[in-house]
């Protein structure tokens, strides 16, 4: 079909005079070349460098930088941090996407904007906001010394510096989408009979899988790279307190260049799968809007 | 409190859904935001005044807002070479390329840190070219600039494709057929309808290099007075255990960041008005 369409323009190209909306091919090479140039310069080339650096020394000294106790106590405590920060951001984006996007109330678009605040946060002021809470001086420092629970400088407070700055992501990607679907599905559903568990589960949760999948990816990036929050109100203890980036900077640090870009190249090769799954998502939805274009009977319905 | 309701709704869950997302949202972000501002706030005017006007904190400020300026600057000129390059022309690999736009944004920035200071060091593989020519890219504000560039380029080409799709051809098309040229009908045509994305790819470029931390403290040097941004100026204070100066630092950059994104909102709200009215 798409080969027909294909052959039908390609034989009307020559009778078309020059395309009103096209730019001269000059014009076409021009800022091409110079936009293409500019990607390869600012983004190629950077990430290119990551690897090169890990590799300086070969693969055995690559490998070998795995092999340090440091860099696998930072390699799991960057695991269970996101592990702890996704999930909650998981269970909070869904509950706002469904009071926001499901029910109109006062205060609505505040609320939206609220939930959007920490991307407007500095980093490092998202981290020093706890240590004013939690630290030794700060509002409940006395007391939590007193208990004996150490929040600053320790696990804690890495989770909840995380959380801060993954806080929007999977909310902002479901509140458009099931803003856009509307609540038609579910009244019918509840019509019907079905729970209002089950509504969410089995009619709401299918229709924002992708979106739902694309925002825990962008949250679980975010987690595991996070470095100025996590750099404020970690004590950077070696082996207890240092994520994989705090871990970076201090092997940098240390000029240890091939074991800091060995570390980075894995948070690296975590991004490009970031970036992977981004692009198939929105495949993946840009094909689902072109299905619900066509056919508005169920398929198996008209073969009956 | 009343809640309104415009219409009953037989969807259940809106008491549960609700109460959540604000006890969440105030205990993760609103309450420990305040305590910023009530933290600056017992302090003395005096205090205030000598730490904002202190040369470092000024000097401080001066590069970041300088800096976040310059770098989104050129990222409003090359991102919509960027962008425009992506929506209007086809080429092999254009997916792979459209992909790796959002480098920036998944590259974790003590990654892109490390790596864009390698590569502008005196002896890296695009510092070493710039080194005769008598550029110090690293551990100056030119390196400030560049790490700024990197991180708030997918801003402005993410703003500004969906405008460039939404862009009628007709319209092009009957620029053309009036008679202008090409680069007339960019200026008359485009430009005005494309303008308060770009505007708004700029002010979000801007507030991310504001609070940038990550990507620029291994390029920047860190020199007092020199190559200090203020996030980095921020932790020192901690570190030194002067909190009020530390917060009284992050207040303002957080009235900054605020007024940002009240700007930002301000121009979608109007540019959606304005298309409204047109359309």
């Amino acid at each position: 079909m798409g080969g027909t369409a294909k052959s039908r323009l390609a034989g009307r190209r020559p009778l078309m005079p020059v395309s009103a909306t096209g730019d001269p091919a000059w014009v076409r090479w021009l800022i091409g070349i110079v936009s293409l140039s500019f990607l390869g310069l600012f983004l190629v080339v950077p990430l290119v460098a990551v690897f090169t650096e890990a590799l300086r020394k070969g693969l055995g000294a690559y490998l070998e930088s795995f092999q340090n106790r440091d860099a696998l106590a930072a390699i799991k405590l960057t695991l269970a941090v996101a592990a702890i920060a996704v999930p909650l951001n998981v269970v909070f984006g869904l509950a706002a996407s469904w009071a926001i996007a499901k029910f109109d109330f006062r205060g609505k678009s505040l609320l939206t904007t609220l939930i959007d605040l920490p991307f407007a946060v500095s980093p490092v002021i998202s981290g020093v906001i706890y240590v004013l809470l939690f630290g030794l001086q700060g509002w409940f420092g006395p007391w939590l010394a007193a208990h004996d629970i150490q929040i600053i400088f320790a696990i804690p407070g890495i989770v909840l510096a995380t959380v801060f700055v993954t806080f929007p992501f999977v909310a902002r990607e479901l509140i458009p989408l099931m803003q856009e679907q509307g609540t038609e599905e579910e009244e019918a559903a509840l019509v019907l009979g079905a729970s209002g568990w089950q509504t969410f589960r089995r009619v709401t949760l299918p229709n924002v899988r992708w979106g739902l999948l694309y925002g825990v990816i962008l949250c679980n990036a975010r987690a595991m790279g996070e470095f100025g929050a996590v750099s404020v109100v970690s004590g950077h203890l070696r082996g207890q307190t240092n994520t994989m980036p705090l871990h970076v900077e201090i092997l940098y640090n240390e000029y240890n260049f091939v074991a800091a870009f060995a570390v980075a190249s894995l948070l690296a090769l975590l991004a490009l799968v970031t970036l992977i799954v981004k692009a198939m998502v929105e495949w993946q939805t840009q094909r689902q809007s072109l299905e619900t274009l066509t056919p508005l009977v169920p398929i198996h319905q008209e073969a009956a | 409190m009343r809640i309104a309701f415009t219409r009953h709704s037989v969807i259940p869950g809106f008491g549960l859904t609700v109460g959540y997302t604000m006890v969440y949202l105030s205990l993760i972000v609103l309450l420990p935001l305040s305590a910023l501002f009530l933290k600056t706030a017992s302090a003395s005017w005096e205090h205030i005044g000598e730490t904002i006007s202190d040369p470092r904190v000024v000097a401080s400020f001066r590069l970041s807002l300088g800096a976040s300026l310059v770098a989104a600057i050129i990222n409003a000129v090359f991102g919509l070479g960027v962008a425009w390059t992506l929506v209007r022309y086809s080429f092999p690999g254009k997916r792979v390329i459209d992909a790796i736009v959002d480098l920036p944004f998944a590259l974790p920035t003590a990654v892109s840190g490390i790596a864009l200071t390698t590569i502008y060091a005196p002896t890296g593989w695009i510092g070493q070219w710039l080194e005769p020519l008598g550029i110090k890219a690293a551990f100056s504000p030119l390196g400030v600039t560049i790490a700024l560039t990197f991180i708030g380029l997918p801003f402005v080409v993410r703003t500004l494709q969906p405008a460039l799709e939404d862009l009628d051809p007709a319209v092009e098309e009957a620029a053309a057929s009036l008679g202008a040229g090409r680069w007339q009908t960019f200026r008359h045509v485009i430009m005005p309808a494309v303008f308060p994305a770009l505007l708004t790819g700029f002010a979000l470029a801007f507030a991310r290099a504001l609070g940038e931390y990550g990507s620029v403290v291994f390029i920047a040097g860190n020199m007092p007075m020199k190559t200090e941004i203020v996030p980095l100026l921020i932790l020192v204070k901690l570190e030194q255990y002067d909190y009020t100066g530390a917060t009284t630092i992050a207040a303002v950059m957080l009235i900054l960041s605020f007024f940002l994104l009240l700007l930002i909102n301000g121009i979608q709200w109007w540019s959606a008005r304005h298309h409204r009215s047109e359309g």
